[in-house]
């Protein structure tokens, strides 16, 4: 058991300051535990988001001493304790109140995307036979839990604020799975490139590094989804070559 | 659908809440970079004591002209303007490897934080406003990637052949430690190259319905196993070109002796 002094970011929108609280650790607790025993003892008021506690509903996405995490993820051992530790909303998305923010933006993204679009059934009762191996590459992307962090940690969102003419590392993986998904007909290619801003990744990885459910985000999601945009808008030869077979 | 402006906070420049030594990294691979660009320029440049006898340096590989035995078409070109430019062999052929890596994906993302802080570290603030991004000139060229590719899995061959020169001795077949150098060098750059994310991309990447297609099931899936190492690949291939060179150039200036071990 020791004290811990936290410094929690304390405000309604954009107008708050960080106040410190003191709060006994124990054995197992994670940074969401603390938070709530602060709740409980000092500052009943105090806004925060969560839901399940077990890193699958993305709700309790905060910045722990400036790293996008879950904080029901985020064990107190795993952080230095003779120093306040901050814990502070997230910065790519609207300030609301203390911890919460207003991440709706994302889910009017998501409507912009367009839905699968299955083949014909391949059997006469309506259903369709697909190779795991063929699935595996869109089952990565399926395990997201929209905790928006990695949407938090993109420099694009979060420094230069281009949330009209980009849709974020959670949603360009979103597109990948509909994309590389083998039964899909749908081409998403020029929506990328235009609507999407994919252009506006500069692949410098910050999304995969933050991702609660490591995800591969730019490697196995954004570097393919730009390799096929380059296959569809910069690649003279690739372009020439498809005129043959159209169906490649 | 937007998102008002006014109710995002701004971020200042080295602005973090980290804590880490988040600079690390970037600094790390600012010196790396600066170190490899610097030599190789230097190299390149020299247009001497590239080859000791059946050894020929990988920056002057394929040595199309110049002064070595090495060289394919023959000697220096009479007409290259010497007066403004000195030849060197290096200058014909370095632009494919250099293409190569400054439009891979992995060494963009990492210069992209090192030499131009867009951004200095995950979460830490940014020094300008403005962002372009690769979506328009200049950067939208990066997109060319896949052809300087294809010319890098030629190389792949070309010094590949070069092991095979350095085995050919006046008196026959014969292994030096330069030998066993220039080989490790190759098995690491294409370890490099065939985990390239374009080489990925077209091995099979591009297919949705790879179960089809089981040969490029199988390159698609070695591509993946390299590329998951593209970063580490990356840093120990461009040091061991480089130590290729060092090397030679050892050995072509006496310092070191090529040790026949065969
Ligand atoms: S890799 Fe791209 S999407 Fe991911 S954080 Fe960096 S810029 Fe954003
Ligand atoms: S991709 Fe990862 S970081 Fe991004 S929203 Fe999904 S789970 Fe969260
Ligand atoms: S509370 Fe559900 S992810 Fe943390
Ligand atoms: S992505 Fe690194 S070499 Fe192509």
């Amino acid at each position: 058991m020791s004290q811990v002094t936290f410094r929690i970011w304390r405000g309604e929108g954009k107008e708050g300051e960080f106040k410190e609280y003191k709060t006994e650790i124990t054995e197992g607790m994670v940074v969401l535990d603390a938070v709530h025993q602060i709740q409980a003892e000092s500052a009943g008021d105090m806004a925060v988001r969560w839901n399940c506690k077990a890193g699958k509903c993305g709700s309790c996405s905060a910045e722990v001493n400036g790293m996008p995490k879950l904080m029901c993820m985020t064990r107190m051992n795993t952080l230095p304790q003779d120093k306040p530790i901050t814990i502070e909303p997230i910065k790519a998305f609207p300030r609301i109140k203390d911890l919460v923010t207003d991440v709706s933006w994302n889910f009017d993204v998501k409507k912009r995307i367009k839905k699968f679009k299955p083949r014909p059934p391949d059997a006469p009762d309506g259903t369709w036979r697909m190779q795991q191996e063929d699935i595996d590459r869109p089952q990565e992307f399926r395990k997201c839990i929209e905790c928006f962090l990695c949407q938090d940690v993109c420099h694009v969102l979060r420094d230069h604020h281009m949330h009209e003419s980009f849709i974020g590392p959670r949603f360009l993986i979103y597109t990948a799975a509909l994309e590389m998904h083998p039964l899909d007909t749908e081409n998403r290619a020029k929506d990328l490139k235009d609507e999407f801003g994919i252009g506006l990744c500069n692949i410098t990885k910050c999304c995969t590094k933050v991702c609660p459910e490591n995800i591969t985000i730019t490697d196995n999601g954004i570097i393919p989804l730009k390799e096929r945009v380059v296959d569809e808008f910069f690649d003279p030869v690739n372009k020439l070559l498809r005129i043959f077979k159209p169906n490649s | 659908m937007a998102v008002k402006q006014d109710r995002l906070v701004q971020i200042g420049f080295m602005e973090t809440g980290r804590r880490d030594s988040w600079w690390l990294p970037p600094v790390l691979t600012f010196a790396g970079y600066t170190a490899f660009i610097v030599y190789t320029t230097w190299a390149a440049l020299q247009n001497a004591n590239y080859w000791d006898g059946n050894l020929l340096s990988p920056f002057y590989s394929p040595e199309l002209f110049g002064k070595s035995p090495h060289a394919i078409f023959g000697p220096e070109p009479s007409w290259w303007p010497n007066a403004i430019f000195p030849y060197s062999p290096a200058l014909l052929i370095l632009a494919f490897p250099a293409g190569f890596r400054m439009t891979c994906y992995y060494y963009r993302g990492a210069y992209y934080k090192a030499f131009w802080a867009d951004p200095p570290g995950c979460a830490v603030g940014e020094p300008r406003k403005t962002y372009w991004g690769e979506r328009t000139f200049p950067l939208i060229i990066q997109n060319i990637h896949r052809y300087f590719m294809y010319a890098a899995v030629a190389f792949i061959f070309l010094l590949s052949y070069d092991i095979y020169v350095s085995m050919k001795f006046p008196d026959g077949f014969g292994i030096s430690l330069g030998t066993l150098i220039l080989a490790t060098n190759v098995v690491l750059i294409g370890s490099y190259t065939f985990g390239c994310h374009s080489f990925r991309h077209i091995a099979g990447g591009v297919l949705d319905r790879i179960s089809r297609a089981s040969v490029r099931k199988k390159v698609y899936d070695c591509s993946s196993c390299l590329n998951r190492r593209h970063m580490l690949f990356a840093w120990v291939s461009m040091f061991t070109v480089m130590f290729c060179d060092i090397y030679t150039r050892l050995c072509a200036m006496g310092v070191w002796t090529n040790w026949r071990i065969l």
